[in-house]
């Protein structure tokens, strides 16, 4: 798997870091995502994928092999 | 519904508090772009589905109608807050690049990992609140008793505002959300005094350098050309308290009585903790009473469903009833505890999303642990379809949440 963030759609809801803080972060000075793991190991599929599809504003997009 | 020259009425009519409207599958299935009459008289055009909802939503040229748009109005001549009858005096960049520089600039002191440094003191609050609930007997309201207060403490902490005020506040908010329940001429009065209020808190914070929110926000406006203008630091103030409260403080209440409707969902809680964040998004989607629904005005044509919607047009989306939709929902009409993914509407989607959700979701999952831990014994003290919803205001609710244990 293969995640990558679109920064400027980023609308800082937070739901990612709520649901898979080793692969998401916000930034301090304006909330928006940070990517922890762009290759997050197998163990974290499941919770990247929930992230990705309750991301408000979609700014979160998978490549998966799998 | 089926036929262009029928027009309904909105809000629509709820049988009972809990339960949707029956007219929300048929809109959804036949006339998922309806045409509406709003208290005003004005017409508006209603969204259903959430694939509609969702990609109007995540359109960034559309914003919520200001008094400038020529919108359909919300309230009836003579009734309305600002948030219905969309103020100009209210300076918030709606829009583009300044909207996203605004929300950057509030919208961190409301990440994920801020909202659940508060966890450990808004648990301290809400078992205080629960113990005082308990002092005072069954049956209680759960909604003023919990609910309501919750989630004013952590606003008023936030922003370094006085709790002991709150009465205050909860009278100004219900003015500025008012679409048919106060005058105008009360409205406006109460908007000034909410004006007034808040500008001398923020000319103390001003001098005393203060290291709440809004002192923040000022220490970072100091600059020429930096961070907010005086008007939309007041703005943001006051939006902030009155949206930190709120609709989070009704949600609390939909959420607990929704829960305890069917006592099999608690028990299945007490069961297992571990479906708390879970269940708290399903009580988001499940709500039947999210409010009024968001509008957008369309400064230009716009397509929704293939539909060709016109400039001038003001939609308004049924964020419950999108919630609802079989198409995005396996058994929609079952509130299943454990869903995942729960892509909802209730925070709405894209660029204008709520801010404050992570803060609304760390309140309900408090107040919602808290409760199964110290009141394992809860329950409905009426029967669940003689509860009553709240009527007039944009945002939607349970007047009471009568409960025992």
């Amino acid at each position: 798997m293969k995640v990558t963030v679109d920064e400027a759609k980023c609308c800082g809801a937070g739901q990612c870091v709520l649901i898979a803080p080793d692969v998401f972060d916000q930034r301090d000075d304006d909330g928006i995502v940070i990517l922890l793991d762009a290759e997050p190991a197998s163990d974290q599929h499941t919770a990247v994928r929930e992230a990705a599809a309750v991301c408000p504003s979609a700014a979160i997009r998978l490549d998966s092999d799998d | 519904m089926s036929h262009n020259d029928q027009v309904l009425s909105y809000p629509l009519h709820y049988d009972t508090a809990l339960e949707p409207p029956k007219e929300w599958e048929q809109l959804r299935g036949q006339c998922p772009v309806a045409t509406i009459e709003l208290p005003s008289g004005d017409r508006a055009t209603l969204l259903t589905r959430h694939e509609h909802i969702k990609t109007l939503l995540a359109d960034a040229r559309f914003a919520r109608p200001t008094a400038a748009d020529n919108a359909a109005r919300v309230a009836p001549a003579g009734s309305g807050g600002v948030a219905a009858t969309g103020d100009s005096s209210l300076a918030i960049p709606d829009k583009g690049e300044p909207h996203q520089r605004w929300r950057r600039l509030v919208g961190k002191y409301f990440t994920a990992k801020r909202m659940a440094a508060l966890r450990p003191s808004m648990t301290a609050t809400t078992e205080r609140l629960i113990d005082e609930m308990v002092q005072q007997g069954a049956p209680a309201d759960l909604k003023a008793g919990v609910g309501f207060p919750l989630p004013v403490y952590v606003i008023c902490d936030m922003l370094g505002v006085p709790a002991d005020d709150r009465h205050r506040f909860s009278r100004w908010s219900d003015m500025m959300l008012s679409v048919t329940r106060y005058s105008q001429e009360e409205t406006h009065a109460s908007m000034g005094e909410f004006v007034q209020y808040m500008s001398g808190h923020i000319a103390t914070k001003r001098a005393n350098q203060a290291s709440d929110l809004i002192g923040m926000l000022i220490k970072e406006s100091e600059g020429e050309g930096e961070g907010m203008s005086d008007a939309e630091l007041l703005t943001t103030a006051m939006g902030l308290l009155v949206a930190g409260h709120e609709t989070t403080a009704n949600m609390i209440g939909k959420m607990v009585a929704m829960l305890l409707a069917d006592r099999a969902r608690w028990e299945r809680l007490l069961a297992d903790l571990s479906l708390v964040r879970a269940a708290v998004e399903e009580s988001l989607r499940f709500d039947v009473n999210h409010g009024f629904g968001l509008r957008r005005f369309l400064t230009e044509d716009a397509e929704v469903g293939g539909q060709v919607l016109p400039a001038g047009t003001t939609v308004l989306c049924g964020m419950s009833a999108a919630n609802r939709d079989e198409s995005a929902f396996d058994q929609a009409d079952q509130m299943d505890l454990g869903r995942a993914p729960n892509a909802h509407l209730a925070f709405g989607a894209g660029p204008h999303s709520c801010l404050g959700q992570a803060l609304a979701r760390t309140e309900m999952q408090v107040v919602l642990e808290t409760l199964l831990r110290k009141l394992p014994t809860l329950e409905l003290a009426v029967p669940a379809e003689d509860l009553q919803r709240m009527e007039g205001l944009l945002v939607g609710g349970l007047r009471e949440v009568p409960v025992r244990w």
